[in-house]
């Protein structure tokens, strides 16, 4: 660290409690101007409501406001709206994106902060008529976009862009604003891809250059390390670590994180593949899936294997196995166990006895009004018939409530699920606890193949290596196949046999887990030209 | 206090303050000279009258479907399963059994094009349920004068064809289930046991279906649509089939309504019965995609007690006659205050 700058941010004292749950006990945290802190921590350990509080987001307000004292460029400050954050020059890029889908690039950067022209009319009837200056639109969005270093087009429709895209969108948003001195991002490169990222990473430094405080939440630690000047490690609602990352290393954060050593465990295990049956096999498969579309996809899988499908975003892979499953419209053949499968129908897909875990938790994996229970036994009992009892030989099934709450407390407690009991409803746990309920859900479907979308997507590291624990183990011991979609090719590695690499609808190569990252690269850059070819 | 407070949480202020107004009223209707006994009666029957045609929402809501404003679609049906009865001459108790039998194929056919004709229109449809049920009844008021009835109870007597508006029940079905097992304290307090017992078994068999498969299948669908795509069931059926439940209740539910009324109202009579129906629930504290059984016993009991109370305390107040602007005015305006709270869910 350089010499002391002026703290820009103070929080002290913060305590706050949802539902009686206390999710943040007596927290103090310094920002200084120029500075950047990595905010890390486990699912729930209470990052998101420590910024959501910096931010004045309604959401605290409306469960009961905190306690303690924040002071920004040295003034008390009790923010009641985020509107007043951001007239302090505090920005925040949030989790899940907060874009107009149908709008332009420019028009979401700009929203609400358009340049107008003042014409006649709205000197006579008022600032309201004023028109839209869209060439000065575009050039202060060009300035924002060329910040960061990517190229977008100014004039694109949001709704249409790849994930990555929109996430840069946002932080332009921010970017844009002459009066950010505080950015706040949560998890910006969650959805990112690789390449991505570090463009990403090394827009932040530059920022960071000029003087604009940053506050960087991540569960990438090697991102937290190689970019930001301090990390503050939070666990259970308190900051136990605030150091700097000098000479810091991964595991020395992820063992603070978690309160106990994380075992990395990246050995590749021998499976001869070659010598069992195949019991998948995918031919010409194309399916339609907005931004992530398959054009002619051809894969055999065999018994018991881990096969990782990978590749940039955008480019297909999260089409696999959601045109498998029938959720959007594909064509092609899918033959398994001997059998041909009738596409478009998730009712099919189901009782061939296979499950998929999609990538979109919120939208597809949890019933959010419901309880747990009910998440983890719908679907086994929708497709198996199971925790039923029935009556009338069978003419009636009625649930059987005691059975479905076994099921749901055996899940929680082997994949630690952080909840107050069976009961909770599914939209109050955090994001990585929501997903091992997706991940629980497939498996009391008991299948024999396992279709998986990014399971680690928001999950911190050690829920992480739980789950691919989980899921190594589940393959292991009921002998599973499982398809893992991942856009983290360190995460496919570390438990696939083999990997798929997926580039514009196509399959762009094969390769044991084994081989060195160089050449799975090479495989998903080779055709970055083709890419940007077809964007354009 | 935690108790207490986890208590109005669960149960939820808006019906706390109705009940206590309620309860006021109650309390105020002796000493301006309305007889207790009489007004308590009066709620009991109001309420088994109507319960069964709020208890018709609870599918539709539950399979995300929304409110029923197309309840005078199984209103009509249970129209032609009462008139058939009657035309057919069964007499007595036996009328409303098969006045039942014969509205049930209507209901479910009826239910079958209007629950596909809601999978067209995902998302808005209770605006398009709102006009089933209007244009349906415009189209019964051409019908009731063309179907060819004949009972003499039943036609215009200057031209022996044509239904009547109003056609009484007596000697057919009138207080059929009132009068099971009904007990009278002194002369003003009737409780119709066998009209309650009814609704109980009907909301008895509703519960029951929630327990079962279809029923868990159904509550998924409200709940999250794609979510139940993706675990396999076909969600265009399983609303269908909670239309086509919502219908057929709302045929029993107003023949039950007028075993106790005592007539049959024809033409324009169903055309406003769903939002009674529609703002009961949601005073019990529904949500647009949930409803439980409590909500609807909760939200009829209030909603017929304040319907019932208000006019007569009011009158005897004032010691005018205005009771029916009052019912007006009230009704209305529980109506207009329900369709506010319409997204908030208690349970």
């Amino acid at each position: 660290m350089e010499e002391r700058r002026r703290p820009i941010l103070e929080m002290h004292n913060i305590t706050k409690e949802f539902y009686g749950n206390r999710v943040l006990s007596d927290v103090n945290f310094t920002l200084e101007e120029g500075e950047i802190v990595g905010l890390v921590g486990e699912n729930g350990a209470g990052k998101s409501t420590l910024m959501n509080i910096l931010f004045g987001m309604d959401i605290i307000e409306q469960t009961g406001g905190f306690k303690g004292k924040m002071v920004v460029n040295g003034k008390s400050v009790n923010y009641h709206s985020s509107f007043d954050a951001i007239n302090d020059g505090i920005g925040m890029v949030h989790q899940e994106f907060s874009l107009l889908p149908d709008f332009t690039v420019q028009e979401n950067i700009l929203l609400n902060r358009e340049p107008l022209n003042h014409s006649f009319v709205s000197e006579v009837f008022g600032p309201r008529l004023n028109t839209l200056n869209r060439s000065l639109m575009r050039e202060i969005s060009n300035k924002a976009i060329a910040k960061l270093n990517v190229e977008i087009h100014s004039s694109t429709v949001v709704g249409s862009m790849p994930v990555g895209h929109k996430q840069f969108t946002e932080i332009a948003r921010e970017l844009s604003k002459d009066s950010i001195k505080i950015l706040i991002l949560d998890e910006p490169t969650a959805v990112l891809t690789e390449q991505e990222a570090s463009i990403l990473l090394d827009a932040i430094k530059k920022l960071a250059k000029q003087g604009i405080s940053i506050i960087f939440i991540s569960h990438r630690l090697q991102e937290v390390i190689d970019v930001c000047d301090t990390v503050v490690v939070m666990r259970d609602g308190k900051i136990v670590k605030n150091v700097s990352t000098e000479n810091l290393s991964i595991d020395q954060i992820a063992k603070w994180m978690v309160g106990r050593d994380v075992q990395h465990n990246v050995i590749h295990r021998k499976f001869d593949y070659e010598n069992s049956d195949i019991i998948l096999s995918i031919e010409n498969l194309w399916v339609d899936m907005p931004g992530e579309t398959v054009k002619d996809v051809s894969l055999k899988l065999h018994q018991g294997e881990i096969l990782g499908i990978g590749g940039l975003a955008g480019q297909g892979k999260l089409g696999i196995p959601n045109g498998a499953m029938g959720l959007f419209p594909a064509g092609g053949k899918i033959v398994f166990e001997g059998k041909e499968l009738k596409l478009n129908n998730p009712r099919n897909f189901l009782d061939a006895k296979m499950a998929f875990v999609s990538e979109d938790r919120r939208g597809v994996g949890l019933l959010l009004d419901e309880s747990l229970e009910w998440n983890i036994a719908f679907s086994a009992m929708q497709v198996n018939d199971k925790f039923l009892k029935p009556f009338f030989n069978g003419l009636i099934k009625w649930r059987d409530e005691k059975e479905i709450e076994n099921i749901a407390n055996k899940y929680i407690e082997a994949l630690q699920i952080k909840c107050t009991g069976s009961r909770q409803k599914a939209k109050e746990l955090s994001g990585g606890n929501q997903q091992k309920v997706c991940c629980a859900k497939a498996f009391a479907l008991e299948p024999d193949l396992l279709f998986i979308s990014e399971p680690t997507r928001g999950i911190d590291v050690g829920a992480k290596s739980l789950v691919l624990e989980t899921l190594r183990q589940y393959n292991e011991n009921s002998n599973t196949t499982i398809v893992m979609v991942s856009s983290e090719l360190e995460e496919l590695r570390s438990i696939c046999d083999r990997i798929a690499i997926i580039t514009d609808g196509r399959v762009a190569g094969i390769l044991p887990a084994g081989s060195p990252s160089e050449e799975f690269g090479l495989l998903m850059v080779a055709t970055d030209k083709s890419k940007k070819d077809s964007q354009i | 206090m935690n108790k207490v407070k986890e208590f109005i949480k669960s149960f939820g202020w808006p019906r706390i303050i109705i009940s206590l107004f309620l309860l006021s009223l109650f309390i105020i209707a002796p000493f301006v000279g309305v007889s207790i006994s009489t007004s308590l009666s009066d709620t009991i029957v109001r309420f088994g009258m109507n319960g069964v045609m709020v208890l018709a929402m609870v599918p539709m809501i539950q399979s995300g479907c929304g409110l029923n404003f197309g309840l005078p679609l199984g209103i009509i049906a249970g129209l032609l399963g009462g008139t058939m009865a009657i035309e057919f001459n069964f007499l007595g108790q036996s009328s409303f059994l098969m006045a039942i039998v014969f509205a049930t194929p209507f209901a479910l056919l009826l239910g079958y094009g209007y629950g596909k004709l809601l999978n067209k229109v995902k998302g808005s449809e209770m605006m398009i349920a709102t006009y089933v049920g209007f244009s349906s009844v415009a189209f019964m008021c051409i019908m009731w004068l063309l179907l060819p009835y004949s009972h003499p109870t039943m036609v215009w007597g200057y031209a022996g064809k044509g239904l009547r508006t109003t056609i009484s029940v007596e000697g057919f079905y009138l207080h059929t289930l009132s009068n099971f097992l009904k007990i009278n304290i002194g002369d003003s307090f009737l409780f119709p046991t066998g009209m309650i017992l009814f609704f109980i078994l009907l909301s008895l068999l509703m519960w029951a279906f929630f327990h079962t498969k279809r029923g868990t299948a159904m509550t998924a669908v409200g709940s999250n649509a794609v979510f139940a795509k993706a675990s396999g069931i076909d969600v265009d059926k399983t609303r269908t089939l909670s239309v086509m439940m919502s219908t057929w209740l709302g045929a029993v539910g107003i023949l039950v309504y007028q075993q106790s009324f005592g007539f049959i109202q024809l033409y324009m009579g169903p055309f406003y019965m769903a939002l009674p129906a529609v703002s009961a629930i949601l005073i019990g504290g529904a949500a647009v995609n949930k409803a439980s059984i409590v909500n609807v016993i909760v939200g009829t009991f209030l909603f017929q007690g304040i319907l019932t109370m208000t006019p007569s305390v009011m009158n005897s107040m004032i010691h005018t006659d205005m009771s029916e602007v009052i019912r007006i005015v009230v009704s209305n305006g529980m109506i207009l205050y329900a369709l506010t709270r319409k997204s908030e869910a208690t349970q």
